[in-house]
């Protein structure tokens, strides 16, 4: 087992296990990271605001005088974890419907296309406003309008991979033997459309942390006292003019994460390109 | 030789033109629907908001009345619909003026910033695609690729607070805010739009190039390319005349999907830098719950969406001789 | 320096594999030397090699090349490009795919010769007029400007020779050239070629793996396999005297024997009848007027050239596509024409196997799921008795029983078709139906998918529908045959019938197309008679849809009524206005 992690990780290429890194880093701050915080993120401790790197509070103090160090790392519990769940929604749900799709007769197809190509009319990020607009922001809203934006991207992507699936001869053999929809959705087209819906999710997952947090950013996502990572930005906005690391450090961890993904899923989708292309 | 080709061009190319463009308003119709329902989601209505709890429920329903919110959803829908159409979407309570005022104020400068981004960014875009296209695999490609492959993933808040740091604390160069005077000359226009445009940039040049490469390496497979080398003819020139004709469609779909970005996308942007365009007055409108102000901002991001989108199918069908003439 | 070209010890290798090793031949100038050999011999390679040029992931590691007296290996990338297109030319498999799809067929065929600066546009204009008027191409001054989507794959394929030969070069490679095309399009081609090679006086390079195509093409062949030359020698002492084994196989699989045992005399009622078949694609009719039964432990053969409907046919008896009009019977009982009205016991009886056995199989299975999936769904087979059945069926089709733990992905072609086959097998049919199955497999492989299917037919009373686009094929394994041309039934008979000189003209066509395995072969066939005039067709009559192209139409018959069927002294039914078909009988 740890022989073939040790094989998987070292065919990837170096930005791929940089990324791997990040994600993996990031992965184990969300769940144990309040836990390693040296301050209650709450509390008022530095003497001063927007304090530099100092041996106590190490990525400085925010705009009340809070340890960043603490408050990031309660932070990223939000913005990763709301952001998982949104991604795993939004997939799971477009991977159903599209499965659904491909194999329901023309009229219920038509219908969940059209009405999915309508709402990928709308840029995301206009999409997301009006819902907050109207439903407001507590986490579980959040959650749910992300992946209702992230939905119907992720819906594309998997009908037309179901599609496609579906025109290919060991469909059509299926079919032929009499095979019913539900087998022929489940066992002939979905363990082909794992892999490339998996870079999906990923990607997604990328998209959803960069929109929460930029919902956050404008006053608009995640609501005090709670905080993400891109709360903390727009907390500390007036410190922009010191330089304060208050400021630069959330966003930075945040780059961090979405960039991490990013570089793992390159390195991912690009050595199942080159296993293919050997073929 | 001019004369049949052209008429062959209008006689295949205009139908299929035509489709796409029912096709668009079919679509903006839906959005019109799913943007107006998602707004009757919202509890209360706009004479409860505006009198506030402790109107009486007679003042209430003589305002709902003066609005038309006693009507039924659909007849609502219809008169909201025939507004947008006719350029009167509605009064925006907030602003205590018509919501076509308000967006007229910001529209120009949006168009603005969007237009100067697109000025700088498609260029570079597609110089650094072709660039990595052509030296696929090789070390500047591999380089643009984990270059690019980042930018996409950057918060704009961290690319605009790195650019404010910069420029404008670090260097003094730049005004970490982008608000023009009326007599602005052109050049104070751009220095106040410098960082905007360069926080915008970074991220939809990354976007664009990356599907640019994409779509030249998608032709560099095309045994036609294969056989232009085997005549002899040079690769930057194969690149050039043979694989770009083929892979305009869909640089230009991939250039649609960034400039739209370029109008709604902007919302962070216009934020930080104190930008009066109509992203940022859409913040306003959701923080105050300015439904008729949101819902034409939303009508106006879409459209624009669905433009660039109808233009970019409209650019691949002149572009595909496939299409063009059968 | 007597030869013209020279290749020594040449090596290709992709990444650490040797996928060329030690390669070596000589072409005095002006003769044709083809290099022979199945998928993975390195064939088209060591073509390209001789330019200068390794495929992406490819890289050549040693050897020489010279081509009159320059030595290409050592040339720079600046001096290949000189020499490609120029002086060596190349003619790639797949002329639908190698023109540039947005660019006009002119502008691509001059570019060499504008590109290498040896012509002006006009003169290389002039010159490819010329050209497209010796490879007897349509409106040879017109067609230069349209599209490659607006051509046939023939036309591009004489176009991009054209192309090749523009520049006037001394060596033309010709990489499969007409793989791609139907027989009755390949002899015109093959011709079209030889001819415009020999007025060049160019040396040329032909890669092929069909021994007869080449016997009308090559001086010398080389026989190669598995990136190493196996025998090397003058056309006839190969053809006709192989010194080596492997070249032996490679000639036994070319023609195959006829395998198939003959079928019992149709004594009950027919296990598969159709009568008056009609099927479209929306509104796009693709059958018409469909006839045939087939007996119990039977085999039929249906031929035809693409987009002649043969494997509509097959869909439309699978229930896939529900026919437009007609019946089809099945063991004396009408068959429902849509899959969602047909019984569990009617998917059985009936089994599909499809052409390409790599998109056939499900990926994501390993090859004891595909084989036991039947066995579960019809027979109710699970656990230990499935697995010892699956092992059964694996012996059946002679591949090892450990073979059922592994992922279908890394096995062999001929593996993967007999695993598709193995899987209908274990529904335990009384018809299977098989769409090409040895098609997109190298002869010798498809030679034994053809006995396997022989046998089994022995052993287990099946019956087949067999169709295919090679009449050597059908004629192997079929005991009836009938041939589909433009989803029309053109002729049909038991198998001997078809010697007979009377046959439908585009049976006659068709059987004629076929190459022979010796020299010559091609001379011999005389320039097919042009058809001869007939007035304008009727509007909205049914006619013969072969008319166009048929040598022998009767003016004032053919583009007026439509045609009747007939019986031949052979025994066949042709549908022709002419009882007697393509020969010259009383009219």
């Amino acid at each position: 087992m740890t022989n073939a992690i040790r094989s998987w990780v070292k065919a990837l290429s170096g930005s791929g296990r940089l990324g791997l890194v990040l994600v993996v880093f990031w992965l184990l701050i969300a769940s144990i990271g309040p836990f390693l915080a040296p301050y209650d993120p709450g509390a008022f401790v530095a003497h001063d605001v927007f304090a530099g790197f100092t041996g106590a509070h190490p990525l400085g103090s925010d705009y009340l005088g809070r340890d960043v160090l603490s408050r990031l790392l309660s932070g990223a519990r939000y913005s990763v974890g709301l952001a998982l769940a949104a991604a795993l929604l939004a997939s799971l749900a477009g991977i159903t419907l599209a499965l659904l799709t491909a194999v329901s007769p023309r009229w219920l197809d038509e219908g969940i296309s059209r009405f999915m190509d309508t709402l990928i009319s709308i840029p995301s990020k206009i999409f997301s406003l009006v819902l907050v607009a109207v439903v407001g922001s507590s986490l579980p809203l959040l959650l749910l309008v992300a992946s209702i934006t992230y939905m119907p991207g992720s819906f594309r992507i998997a009908r037309s991979l179901a599609v496609n699936l579906a025109q290919m001869d060991y469909v059509q053999v299926a079919r032929c033997r009499g095979e019913g929809a539900a087998y022929i959705a489940i066992r002939e087209i979905l363990p082909n459309m794992i892999h490339p819906m998996l870079a999906d999710f990923g990607l997604r997952f990328v998209f959803i942390v960069l929109l929460l947090s930029g919902l956050s950013f404008l006053g608009l996502g995640v609501q005090p006292p709670d905080a993400d990572l891109g709360s903390l930005v727009r907390e500390n906005i007036s410190g922009l003019g010191e330089a304060a690391p208050a400021i630069l450090m959330p966003a930075i961890a945040i780059a961090t994460l979405t960039v991490g993904v990013n570089l793992l899923i390159d390195a991912l989708t690009g050595r199942g390109r080159r296993m293919a292309g050997k073929e | 030789m001019a004369g049949p080709a052209t008429r062959g061009l209008l006689a295949t190319a205009l139908p299929l033109i035509g489709k796409r463009v029912a096709s668009g308003l079919l679509t903006l119709l839906l959005v019109s629907m799913v943007v107006f329902f998602i707004a009757q989601l919202l509890p209360g209505d706009m004479a409860q908001e505006l009198l506030g709890q402790a109107a009486t429920a007679d003042a209430v329903a003589a305002l709902r009345e003066k609005f038309g919110l006693d009507r039924p959803a659909p007849e609502r829908y219809l008169r909201w619909l025939v507004g947008m159409v006719t350029g009167d979407p509605g009064y925006s309570l907030v602003a205590n003026m018509a919501v076509s005022d308000v967006i007229a104020a910001r529209l120009p400068n949006s168009l603005l910033l969007a237009a100067l981004s697109a000025l700088v960014s498609v260029p570079v875009a597609l110089t650094i695609g072709i660039l990595s296209a052509m030296h696929r695999d090789a070390r500047l490609d591999r380089g643009l690729n984990v270059a690019t492959l980042s930018m996409v993933a950057l918060p704009e808040f961290l690319v605009a607070t790195l650019a404010v740091l910069v420029f404008s604390v670090q260097l003094r160069w730049l005004p970490s805010i982008a608000l023009i005077p009326a007599d602005a000359s052109p050049w104070l226009v751009l220095r106040s739009l410098a960082m905007p445009i360069l926080t915008l940039s970074v991220i939809v040049i990354a976007q664009m190039a990356r599907m640019t490469r994409a779509a030249i390496i998608q032709q560099l497979s095309q045994p036609y390319v294969e056989m232009a080398l085997l005549k002899g003819i040079k690769p930057a020139r194969v690149v050039l005349t043979h694989v770009l004709p083929n892979a305009i469609g869909p640089i230009v779909n991939a250039m649609a999907l960034s400039l739209s970005y370029l109008l709604g996308g902007a919302i962070i942007v216009e934020t930080i830098f104190n930008y009066p365009g109509l992203a940022s007055l859409m913040v306003n409108a959701v923080t105050s719950r300015d439904m008729p102000l949101l819902q034409a901002c939303a009508m106006i991001f879409c459209t624009a969406y669905l433009l660039l989108v109808l233009i970019a199918d409209t650019v691949a069908i002149l572009a595909n001789p496939r299409l063009r003439n059968r | 320096m007597n030869n013209h070209v020279e290749v020594r010890g040449l090596c290709v290798k992709a990444g650490t594999t040797t996928i060329v090793e030690d390669v070596g031949f000589s072409i005095p100038r002006g003769e044709v030397l083809a290099l022979i050999g199945e998928s993975g011999s390195g064939k088209t390679t060591i073509a390209m090699a001789l330019m200068g040029y390794a495929r992406l992931g490819c890289r050549i590691a040693g050897g020489s090349v010279r081509v009159g007296d320059t030595d290409v290996l050592s040339l720079d990338e600046d001096g290949l490009a000189a020499l490609r297109g120029d002086r060596v030319s190349y003619i790639a498999q797949s002329a639908a795919a190698s023109f540039n799809p947005s660019r006009r067929i002119m502008d691509q065929v001059v570019e060499p010769a504008v590109n290498h600066g040896r012509l002006d546009r006009k003169a290389a204009e002039a010159k490819a007029v010329t050209l497209f008027r010796s490879l007897a191409l349509p409106n040879p001054e017109s067609i230069g400007e349209r599209y490659p989507h607006q051509l046939s794959g023939g036309q591009l394929q004489r176009l991009m020779a054209a192309m090749a030969l523009i520049t006037g070069p001394e060596l033309v490679i010709l990489d499969e050239p007409t793989t791609a095309l139907d027989v009755t399009t390949q002899i015109e081609v093959l011709r079209a070629f030889k001819q415009a090679v020999r007025d060049q006086g160019a040396t040329a390079v032909y890669v092929s793996h069909d021994l007869a195509v080449v016997a009308q093409m090559a001086d010398a062949i080389v026989v190669l396999n598995k990136g190493r030359i196996r025998e090397n020698g003058a056309a006839a002492q190969v053809l006709e005297r192989p010194a080596d084994e492997y070249t032996r196989t490679l000639m036994a699989a070319a023609r195959p024997e006829r395998a198939a045992v003959d079928a019992p005399k149709a004594t009950a009622a027919p296990l598969l009848e159709i009568k008056g078949l009609n099927a479209a694609y929306g509104t796009t009719p693709i059958l018409r007027d469909i006839n045939l039964t087939i007996a119990r432990g039977a085999t039929l053969g249906v031929i035809g050239e693409s987009g002649s409907g043969k494997s509509t046919l097959a869909r439309v008896i699978a229930g896939m596509l529900p026919p437009s009009a007609g019946s089809i019977r099945f063991d004396g009982a009408g068959l429902p024409p849509s899959l969602s009205m047909r019984s569990r016991e009617q998917f059985r009886r009936i089994q599909l196997v499809f052409q390409n056995a790599d998109t056939a199989l499900n990926p994501a299975h390993c090859v004891g799921e595909i084989i036991g999936r039947p066995l579960a769904f019809y027979h109710g087979l699970k656990g230990a008795a499935a697995t010892r059945r699956v092992a059964e069926l694996l012996d059946l089709i002679k591949l090892p029983a450990s073979l059922a733990e592994r992922p279908c992905g890394g096995l062999s072609g001929g593996q993967k078709q007999r695993i598709n086959l193995a899987r209908a097998l274990a529904a335990k049919p009384d018809l299977i139906m098989c769409d090409e199955v040895t098609s997109a497999l190298d002869t010798v492989v498809g030679a034994a998918i053809l006995d396997l299917l022989a046998d089994l037919k022995r052993e287990l009373g099946l019956a087949y529908l067999f169709i295919s686009h090679d009449i050597g094929t059908v004629r192997a394994i079929a005991d009836d045959i009938m041939v589909l041309y433009a989803g029309t039934q053109v002729e049909t008979g038991r198998r001997q019938g078809y010697h007979g000189v009377a046959r439908h003209p585009y049976t006659d066509l068709l059987i004629g197309s076929v190459p022979e395995l010796r020299p010559g072969w091609l001379e011999e066939q005389g320039d097919r008679p042009a058809p001869p005039a007939i007035g304008q067709p009727k509007d909205g009559a049914d006619l013969c849809r072969f008319l166009p192209r048929c040598s022998w139409r009767v003016g004032g018959t053919c583009e007026e009524f439509t045609p009747p069927r007939h019986r031949t002294p052979g025994g066949n039914i042709i549908l022709c206005h002419r009882p007697e078909g393509a020969s010259e009988g009383a009219s």
